[in-house]
């Protein structure tokens, strides 16, 4: 009996370490459950959700600290499928945290700008080039149409428009131009 | 297990076999092969849209104003590096402007209009010498600067897949002459009067790309192809090209089917031909491979079936890409008086266009004019029934009843798992549909809704990456500046020595400031 008692002791401070060495060894750095609310949130770091970025607030709803509805850009669809993920009840979105809208991209007006690069600096994803004294532009592919670089503007030279989204084959009857498909008798079953 | 398949595939061709589904249609080719191929007439103003396949617009590489030569190249496109895009004749470019172009939507989209000067003079060609002992990479290059892209109607650029081909290496190529779709008649048409042009271009592939062997796949209904084809083959003395005749049954002409016709594996889903040793072109992509590497052409012209019970004189035409269709249905006799729908492509799978002005695009490889008693009248969509007709014609073993619900539903993540991305949008479970539900047009929705979400996916991860970077340099630059401020007050020292050492600073000041008021 003593034996056992020997035995089971080492063997089980020996797992114990074992169990303490890989926690350390193999910890994952970040909670995954907010890499996967993260990766709903639609990255366009506005910050309108009251948080300075789409992470951050993931952080802040994995907490508990945040509800899931303050995320304007995402918009209702957004707010489902977080819901979908933490199994919450889907809430309308805050109308304090602003209006959904459709997707829109930053354009400098280019013969306005006096070059003082205050919209850079604002911009949360590096989207708008330039230097000191010399004309900016917005990289259209990577600006995510957050008004971050609105206000910091002295000369009211950027404006937001609506970004052309790509076309969609529309579903069927919904297109009234066209009948999509031919639609033929004339190719009916049987012989040549 | 995947060798075991490499080595049924080289037998391509030696039996047949049978896919799933498919549907016995009627032909209605006939009405087209009467009339010889001519080449169409010289329209007015030609209109080259910058976008001729799905995904992205030619960058145009002219200026309005300039004179070009026929086979100069307009536009340029990165798209995998499908290459170039050339003036169908010489003339003078007038305008980089938006016009009809034939694409699903209807919408207008930019086209260089050229202004023909009449004298369709080439410019300089430059032909590879002696293909015969080219080296592969010249022969793809060649390829690659024509602009050559997919003639079938998938207008998938030639030089990619030939690219792929080579660097995994095959050992097959077919070049599918199974035109399975009814009315269409340019293939059959093609081979039947150029087929000496179809054996050149399977040798020049198959050099390109490094085949032991070419199996041409035609319709067991086309009698004359064969005749013509054995007697170019007999000719040219090529022992390693076959000519196999394939049942016909609608759709054994799509890449992957006709794969399984001939060597009775399939595709995997997600995969290639290259993934079977295999290489599968179209029969009028050879010839236009053989006249770009042999004459040095880029390409700028296609045969168009113009067809249909609402044109007088079914024919195939010739025809420089950019033409207004309404010059291809004037040569072929006018519209009926019955003519009532203008479909680009075939019955199953073309499109309806808006207008004749829009112009012939490289995926053109048939114009369908229908009278009114060819068009299906519309009928109400009934609820599905479930009875399983579409799964039983489906060539591509999916279940459209299935696959329809989830794309109605927008359950994105269950219809790409049930296989939306291998319909082949043949118009098989369409047509058999008991409740008339337009499933085909629901696929076509879904699979570019599914594009599309992807396109916003890969827009946030590039955002999140941005944001995540720019964060880590503020972070950064942050640190930076509380480092130096440290270093800083650590050189001051303390006590005795920073009272000194500011007093120092002071009265420097102050000095300099007496020196120079």
């Amino acid at each position: 009996m003593f034996t056992a008692v020997i035995l089971f002791t080492v063997l089980g401070s020996l797992l114990g370490l074992g169990l303490g060495w890989a926690a350390q060894k193999f910890r994952v750095e970040t909670d995954p459950v907010v890499d996967r609310i993260d990766a709903l949130l639609p990255q366009t770091q506005c910050g309108q959700c009251d948080y300075p970025g789409c992470r951050p607030y993931a952080e802040a709803i994995a907490s508990g600290e945040a509800p899931i509805n303050q995320c304007p850009p995402g918009g209702e669809a957004g707010v489902r499928a977080l819901a979908d993920l933490l199994g919450l009840e889907p809430l309308p979105l805050n109308p304090d945290n602003g209006q959904e809208q459709p997707r829109r991209v930053a354009v400098i007006d280019e013969s306005a700008c006096i070059g003082c690069t205050l919209c850079i600096q604002a911009c949360p994803v590096d989207a708008i080039l330039g230097a000191a004294k010399r004309m900016h532009t917005v990289i259209e592919a990577e600006c995510t149409g957050c008004d971050l670089c609105l206000p910091p503007c002295p000369v009211d030279c950027i404006a937001m428009v609506p970004r052309q989204s790509p076309w969609v084959w529309p579903q069927p009857g919904q297109n009234a131009r066209l009948a999509a498909s031919a639609n033929v008798r004339t190719a009916q079953a049987g012989g040549g | 297990m995947l060798r075991d398949a490499m080595d049924q595939a080289k037998l391509a061709g030696a039996t047949l076999h049978n896919f799933h589904g498919g549907l016995q249609l009627r032909h209605n080719k006939r009405i087209s092969c009467e009339l010889p191929i001519e080449r169409a007439a010289p329209a007015e103003r030609f209109y080259v849209p910058l976008l001729q396949q799905s995904g992205q617009e030619a960058q145009p590489i002219v200026a309005a104003g300039q004179h070009v030569l026929k086979g100069e190249a307009i536009g340029c496109v990165e798209h995998l590096g499908s290459g170039y895009l050339h003036a169908p004749t010489s003339g003078t470019v007038s305008a980089i402007g938006t016009h009809p172009i034939s694409h699903p939507s209807g919408f207008d989209g930019r086209c260089v209009v050229i202004e023909p000067d009449g004298l369709n003079q080439w410019t300089e060609l430059h032909p590879v010498d002696n293909w015969q002992q080219a080296d592969p990479d010249v022969l793809r290059q060649a390829i690659r600067s024509a602009g050559i892209v997919g003639l079938g109607g998938a207008v998938f650029p030639t030089a990619h897949k030939v690219d792929e081909a080579s660097r995994r290496g095959i050992h097959t190529l077919i070049l599918n002459g199974a035109e399975c779709e009814p009315y269409i008649s340019c293939d059959e048409m093609l081979m039947r009067e150029q087929p000496a042009s179809i054996i050149l271009g399977a040798r020049i592939l198959q050099r390109a790309v490094g085949a032991r062997r070419t199996v041409i796949a035609i319709e067991d209904q086309m009698g004359a192809v064969h005749q013509a084809l054995q007697h170019a083959l007999r000719e040219s003395a090529a022992a390693e090209i076959d000519i196999v005749k394939v049942t016909t049954i609608y759709p054994e002409g799509g890449e992957k089917q006709l794969i399984q016709v001939l060597t009775g594996l399939e595709v995997p889903s997600g995969g290639r031909p290259t993934d079977l040793g295999l290489l599968c072109q179209n029969v009028a992509t050879a010839t236009a491979v053989a006249r770009a590497v042999t004459e040095g052409k880029p390409l700028v012209e296609r045969i168009v079936t113009v067809t249909g019970s609402g044109v007088r004189r079914p024919r195939n035409l010739l025809t420089p890409i950019g033409t207004p269709i309404s010059v291809l249905v004037e040569q072929s006799g006018g519209y009926a008086d019955d003519a009532a729908r203008l479909v680009l492509g075939g019955p199953m799978m073309g499109y309806a266009l808006a207008s004749d002005d829009n112009p012939v695009i490289k995926a053109a490889n048939c114009i369908l004019v229908l009278s009114s008693d060819e068009i299906r009248p519309p009928q109400p969509e009934m609820p599905c029934i479930r009875c399983g007709e579409c799964a039983r014609v489906c060539p591509a073993v999916l279940q459209p009843q299935q696959l329809q619900w989830t794309v109605r539903h927008g359950l994105w993540d269950e219809t790409v798992s049930a296989g939306l991305a291998d319909c082949i949008e043949c118009g098989c479970c369409d047509f058999v549909c008991p409740s008339h539900i337009p499933l085909v047009e629901w696929f076509r929705h879904g699979k570019s809704e599914l594009r599309r979400l992807e396109a916003e996916r890969l827009a946030a991860d590039s955002a999140r990456q941005r944001f995540e970077a720019r964060e880590a340099r503020l972070d950064r630059l942050k640190q930076d500046r509380r480092r130096r401020m440290e270093e800083k007050k650590r050189a001051l020292g303390d006590g005795q020595e920073k009272q000194k050492r500011i007093a120092d600073a002071i009265e420097r000041a102050r000095s300099r400031r007496q020196e120079n008021p």
